[in-house]
């Protein structure tokens, strides 16, 4: 925390002539041992050091794989089936790289959660939210070229997509789109250039991620109570052995969890579509992104409509980003002067739906927006037909038998005729993904703003201690929830 | 001024600085003597600056758009002698997918026998034909870009043994039916499949362009 003395005192002659010059010994010392951490935090607050591991993984397996790999269209592909059958270990390092993905984004969704649900962007740390989202940002901008570079199907085909989506703006789309692509389609300069930005985005992940925690150390930490450290010898606790050996344990648990993925499941979370090479004469029946980044894909295709001027392909993106900004804005949308949603019964339920949105957006964003969730009637088999006249017709059948026979019966007319299934009408995915994704706007852009100026929020503790050990000094500690 | 000696500053002090009041710049501090001539030196050193990292970044921006060789693969002649009565061939041109369609008499007749009203995106089929050297038109031979107007899929087509309800081509991705002319007739596509500028170089050979 600033205005937090040093307490480092050089031992040794080497020591001393180091500190003269270069004191990293006691930036270490003073941030990560002496440095005073609230005596509160809970496990949600080992997700920062999780991640951490998480940055450190990705990039020491990334660098080894990038030794392996070839980042052109005739080679590619193989060059990581060779990684995964004739390199020494290949198969490990790249399934950790590709199953280190998604635990990152594991982790990482829950460290935003933590941080939503604990009033953590709030008034001081803004800085440190915004850090946040631009790491966030990062983060997905490199898992999409990351996911560009195995050139499989889903590889070229989702990228496709997604360089698609800048030719829904208007006048400069397409030439953006060209200039991404470095030609008329993704080809081999497509590849080269994603390879050297993703080799490149982690250590500006990595940079942010040093401002992040500078931002963090300003302030110091947030805590479950949101009460703000009031009395360093009372509220705090040193970082080091305390929070070293909390992080270290949650650190453990997760990579059991990763390991147990890596080792047991670790296509799990892919695709199958990426295992075979890239072929752009065949589009996969299903194009979807990896799971990380469902709930955004489900924003964009949940706007099907035109809002005046604006079509709706041009719609979905801006939700789509728009969904992603809006958490830029959110310590200025969020009018509450209460942190911690502990105190927050209101607004705590409205938290919990908004989780389950994201979930279940996630959910939306695996389907196919035409199937339905609740089927309101039976499909119905209709026969269409255009007589020698021109004239048209329509029939329903609900058996096959019945409209196979009628189709006989036209086509010995001279008429053409063709059978296809009529859906019934039903609660689709798009319907949910419709207002899941209103909900996703209206808790920050509605609920947050004005939930802060109504509702009454609980006591919240006087200080840190109290809530730790009760109001009682001397009486047994009573947790705080 | 790196290089001038101290007595070079004060001759140019002298000649130079007459706008102002001799006693005034000696009491001043000395950032506020001259203010507008180190004004005019920050704004210059500024703007040259600028105009040097915008010259920098020019062709760091500029290398990511099509190289030289990329656009000389933007067109390619293709024979379209060989494709078999009711075949077709794809070609990639510039990584973007191609259809080149010999039509039986019975798709030729289909094709133009359609009523305009019914169609989605109303086109003749001649609309869709370029002339050959002599100024007629090949019906036998249709050329269409490979790109569903829905979503950009690949649609099958006879080669894949699935011609859809129209016989043309079918899209697997959204079920979007194009008739033996490549225009839509049903399914959420919005468009007909784009004709490619394409001209014929000899009446069996096509130079397709993007």
């Amino acid at each position: 925390m600033s205005g937090h003395e040093s307490t480092y005192t050089p031992n040794s002659g080497f020591e001393k002539w180091l500190d003269s010059r270069l004191p990293i010994v006691r930036l270490a010392h003073d941030s990560f041992v002496d440095f005073p951490t609230p005596k509160n935090l809970n496990y949600w607050y080992t997700f920062g050091g999780i991640l951490a591991v998480c940055l450190a993984i990705q990039i020491i397996t990334g660098i080894v794989l990038a030794m392996h790999y070839t980042a052109t269209v005739d080679e590619a592909f193989a060059s990581v089936e060779r990684i995964m059958r004739d390199v020494p270990f290949g198969w490990l390092l790249r399934y950790v790289h590709a199953v280190g993905a998604s635990m990152f984004f594991l982790a990482v969704y829950v460290h935003m959660f933590r941080g939503l649900y604990y009033g953590s962007y709030k008034a001081p740390r803004e800085v440190l939210w915004l850090l946040g989202c631009v790491i966030f940002l990062l983060m997905m901008a490199t898992a999409f070229l990351g996911y560009m570079l195995p050139w499989g199907q889903m590889s070229l085909h989702g990228a496709n997509v997604i360089i698609g989506l800048f030719g829904a703006i208007p006048l400069v789309g397409e030439g953006i789109q060209t200039w991404l692509m470095g030609g008329p389609s993704i080809g081999n300069q497509t590849l080269q250039r994603f390879f050297s930005l993703h080799y490149l985005l982690p250590f500006m992940i990595a940079g942010v991620v040093i401002l992040h925690i500078w931002a963090l150390h300003v302030p110091g930490n947030n805590n479950p109570t949101g009460v703000e450290v009031k009395d360093v010898e009372k509220d705090t606790v040193p970082f080091h052995p305390y929070y070293t050996v909390k992080d270290g344990f949650a650190i453990v648990l997760f990579l059991i969890i990763f390991a147990g993925f890596v080792f047991y499941a670790p296509n799990v979370l892919g695709h199958a579509d990426n295992y075979i090479e890239a072929n752009p004469l065949v589009t996969p029946a299903h194009i979807v992104p990896e799971w990380y980044l469902l709930p955004f894909y489900a924003i964009l295709r949940a706007i099907t409509f035109d809002i005046g001027p604006i079509q709706a392909k041009l719609l979905g993106v801006i939700f789509m980003f728009g969904s992603i900004a809006v958490l830029f804005a959110l310590p200025w949308l969020d009018t509450s002067k209460v942190k911690s949603m502990r105190y927050r019964p209101v607004a705590k339920q409205f938290f919990l739906g908004f989780v389950a949105a994201a979930l279940l957006l996630g959910w939306c964003g695996a389907s196919n927006p035409d199937d339905p969730i609740i089927p309101l009637g039976e499909d119905k088999l209709q026969v269409s037909y255009t007589t020698e006249a021109g004239v048209d017709g329509v029939a329903v059948f609900e058996a096959y038998d019945d409209a196979a026979a009628f189709r006989s019966e036209k086509l010995a007319e001279g008429s053409t005729a063709s059978i296809a299934i009529k859906k019934a009408s039903a609660f689709r995915f798009i319907h949910l993904a419709q207002i899941l994704t209103a909900y996703y706007f209206a808790y920050f852009l509605i609920i947050l703003p004005y939930l802060g100026l109504r509702e009454t929020p609980k006591d919240e503790p006087d200080a840190i201690h109290k809530a730790v050990l009760g109001s009682a000094h001397g009486a047994a500690a009573v947790p705080a929830e | 001024m790196i290089f001038a000696s101290q007595p070079d500053i004060q001759l140019f002090r002298q000649c130079c600085l007459r706008k102002k009041n001799v006693s005034d710049s000696q009491t001043a501090s000395p950032e506020a003597v001259d203010e507008e001539r180190r004004d005019f030196i920050h704004i210059a050193a500024v703007t040259a600056t600028v105009v040097g990292a915008g010259a920098v970044a020019y062709p760091l921006v500029s290398q990511m758009n099509p190289a030289g060789d990329t656009k000389a693969a933007s067109s390619l002649e293709v024979d379209t002698s060989k494709i078999p009565l009711g075949g077709e061939i794809r070609v990639l041109i510039g990584g973007k997918p191609f259809f080149l369609r010999h039509r039986t008499s019975e798709e030729i007749a289909a094709a133009a026998g359609v009523p305009l009203d019914r169609l989605p995106d109303p086109q003749t089929d001649a609309d869709r034909l370029v002339p050959l050297p002599d100024g007629a038109l090949n019906p036998a031979m249709l050329i269409t870009s490979g790109t569903c107007t829905h979503l950009g899929c690949v649609p099958v087509g006879p080669s894949q043994g699935n011609t859809g309800d129209y016989g043309g081509w079918y899209c697997p991705c959204h079920g979007s039916h194009y008739d033996t002319s490549g225009r839509i007739r049903k399914g959420p596509a919005p468009k007909n499949l784009a004709i490619p500028n394409y001209e014929y170089v000899t009446p069996g050979v096509v130079k397709i362009s993007l």
